[in-house]
């Protein structure tokens, strides 16, 4: 069959959401923010709820996600994205409202607004995008870079008897009765991209149940940061990554998965 | 009817929050001014308006939900005291930037560091040159009684959403803790319309995404940006307010704001008993600055003194308005102590008619 | 038994190389251009077009949203 006949509307199955702008993205080639902005972007497109979603993008290498998404946003201080979503969730009840937050910005800086809107049981979503480094500013070490891990301020390994070992706040806020949802994924390949989007979508409809913050992580790449090759910091992100950071639902209905 | 109430300067910013209609308060507890949430969470506005008031964790948290909830076009507040306005200054830079219209209440107490929990207007540099970061402005209203710190919430949101800026009624802990009469305002309904010009309230198909920053990468835009502000804060002088006192025959003139200036106002009584012609100018707006009008003034009489609760902060604005066509004096109090009238008076003596 | 016959046309100005498609493709269709796009990237491109199934895991992978898929079965 000739690719002409192929490459007809009718016969299309993929394309990129219209609520992605035309914008080109900024992050760097192979990069999972683009992939988790048009997960986002996709539900937002498939629940039909554009003119009643606002995002919430604080600093770091999603500081300007507002010109990728074609919805309603608001910049966010370091750190503070949960604080502004609450101040916003609490005026518009009704409204989907979600943050969208790197790990230096969620667990660091922003470790205070986190756990207490957590705590709190804001009806919102936070989607976190650990990678463990700080992207923008050139590669640090982050709350969440592994033991040994090389960063431009651990330049010989993140040694946790001087730096503090790496932590999981995903799990630390699965123990607050707040939390509803919380799930850990990935994008770096076809499967765990759908399973990723399904997580997004539930973190949106939990928002209709008044029950508590759905929390996903995706534990993400920074090829540059790591200063690998896009697929080879994929590899090295499923082999080291996901040992200490494992993928799938931790709390599920407001139970925990494993445990009480 | 008139509804007249006894009330501490704190709890009528309260009441007269619910009754402006607005829609979020969100603080954090501290001395001198907890009577706010306090007041408000036992007033159960959620039922008398549907207002929203939250506790949050920390000032840096409440500025930051202020700043969220201020984007979507709604009225929204908070208040504190000196250092936790301090720990405010990133948001309220934020604020700024991002053009957004809210309300910040500073009953503020003596610095530096923590202080002291009595009375002071030491805030008075971060209040109107800029406690954060970046080249802004705030507006300022220094009420000087209870009834002001009622009726200043209102005016504030007005001006706030007037230029879509931050307002802020710079008080103290004697204006907030003391207890006088004051007429409340009427009841306000809660804004329903909302300028889809601007606001965060979801993207409709009839308007393009609205987008709340302070973020401009582009120097060019970013430079643009802050020529508007700065035109936007030349045009907020209109709206400069003040009061004259016994200014009319005036050979010497007191220049106070807020708590000070009532005490001034006292001192002017005192000294116009003995005959000597005293006037006191007090600023309702602090920024904007009566400059023009201080400059007028600076024609007709001897010389000025600030007099404050500080070790001379306003005074420097006094001085920049007569750009030394009268000697200016600066007379005050610091860390938390509070000048008396005989205080000022002896210091007008001295300085005023003394020293000419 | 139904064979799916599949294309996929690429956002070649927008496609920063980074070969993620690439490497998830089951098929083996997508290969690097020699040439470069105006940001200097080797773009993707189909280099066997007859293996296509139009899975679409090129493109849900796709960091940048460059690649369209289309589908039909014989």
């Amino acid at each position: 069959m000739d690719i002409k006949q192929i490459i007809k509307e009718e016969n299309q199955v993929y394309r990129r959401t219209p609520l992605m702008t035309e914008a080109t993205l900024s992050y760097c080639p192979g990069c999972g923010h683009g992939t988790i902005h048009r997960l986002i972007m996709e539900v937002v497109e498939e629940m039909g709820i554009q003119s009643d979603t606002i995002g919430i993008a604080p600093v770091g290498c999603a500081v300007i996600a507002y010109d990728f998404m074609d919805i309603d946003m608001s910049q966010a201080a370091h750190g503070r994205a949960p604080a502004l979503a609450t101040g916003i969730k609490r005026l518009w009840p009704e409204k989907y409202v979600f943050t969208y937050q790197g790990d230096g910005d969620l667990a660091a800086i922003g470790t205070a607004e986190t756990i207490h809107a957590c705590n709190r049981g804001e009806n919102i979503a936070i989607f976190f995008v650990n990678n463990g480094i700080y992207g923008m500013t050139g590669g640090q070490m982050a709350p969440t870079t592994l033991e040994g891990m090389k960063s431009s301020t651990s330049p010989y390994g993140r040694n946790s008897e001087t730096m503090g070992p790496p932590y999981k706040i995903t799990e630390m806020v699965a123990q607050l009765p707040g939390t509803y949802y919380v799930a850990r994924h990935a994008v770096h390949k076809p499967g765990p991209v759908r399973k990723a989007k399904k997580a997004i979508r539930q973190a949106f409809e939990n928002q209709k149940l008044n029950k508590g913050v759905s929390l996903v992580e995706f534990v993400s790449n920074c090829n540059s940061g790591w200063k690998m090759t896009p697929n080879d910091s994929n590899i090295w992100m499923e082999e080291n990554m996901f040992k200490f950071y494992p993928m799938g639902d931790i709390k599920v209905e407001g139970k925990l998965v494993n445990g009480d | 009817m008139k509804e007249i109430a006894l009330m501490k300067g704190n709890e009528a910013v309260a009441e007269a929050a619910i009754r402006a209609g607005v829609d979020g308060y969100f603080g954090y507890p501290i001395t001198p001014q907890s009577e706010v949430m306090e007041y408000l969470m036992l007033q159960r506005p959620e039922e008398r308006t549907g207002m929203v008031v939250l506790q949050a964790e920390s000032e840096v948290a409440s500025i930051n939900m202020v700043y969220g909830a201020a984007g979507t076009g709604k009225k929204v507040m908070t208040s504190s005291s000196s250092p936790g306005i301090s720990l405010m200054q990133e948001g309220i830079s934020y604020i700024a930037g991002a053009e957004l219209p809210c309300l910040i209440v500073n009953v503020v107490r003596g610095g530096p560091g923590l202080g002291t929990i009595q009375p002071s207007q030491a805030d008075y540099f971060q209040s109107v040159k800029g406690g954060g970061h970046g080249d802004y402005r705030l507006i300022v209203l220094a009420p000087a009684s209870v009834q002001e710190m009622a009726d200043f919430v209102d005016l504030g949101f007005e001006l706030a959403f007037k230029y879509r800026n931050p307002a802020m009624i710079l008080s103290d802990g004697l204006i907030g803790q003391m207890m006088e009469k004051v007429e409340l305002p009427p009841q306000k309904e809660r804004v329903k319309e909302f300028d889809q010009s601007w606001v965060i309230t979801g993207k409709t198909q009839d308007r393009e995404r609205n987008i709340i920053t302070s973020l401009n990468l582009d120097p060019d835009l970013q430079y643009e940006h802050n020529l508007k502000l700065q035109e936007k804060y030349k045009s907020m002088e209109q709206d400069v307010m003040f009061e004259k006192i016994d200014c009319d025959d005036a050979d010497y003139l007191l220049v106070a704001y807020g708590s000070s200036a009532r005490i001034c106002q006292k001192t002017v009584d005192m000294a116009r008993s003995k005959g000597k012609k005293i006037g006191l100018l007090r600023p309702k707006t602090l920024d904007p600055f009566p400059s023009a009008e201080l400059a007028k003034m600076s024609r007709r009489v001897k010389a000025m003194m600030a007099v404050e609760l500080s070790a001379g902060q306003m005074v420097e604005d006094v001085r920049l308005a007569v750009n030394g066509k009268v000697p200016v004096y600066h007379y005050g109090m610091v860390g938390g102590k509070i000048h008396s009238p005989d205080d000022v008076l002896s210091e007008v003596e001295d300085k005023f008619i003394g020293g000419y | 038994m139904a064979k799916a016959i599949g294309a996929i046309v690429v956002d070649v100005e927008r496609c920063k190389g980074c070969q993620v498609c690439r490497v998830n493709c089951p098929t083996m269709t997508i290969g690097m251009a020699e040439e470069v796009n105006g940001k200097g990237y080797h773009y993707a491109y189909m280099e066997n077009p007859e293996n296509c199934t139009g899975c679409t895991n090129c493109a849900v992978v796709c960091p940048d949203g460059v690649i369209t898929v289309y589908r039909v079965k014989q």
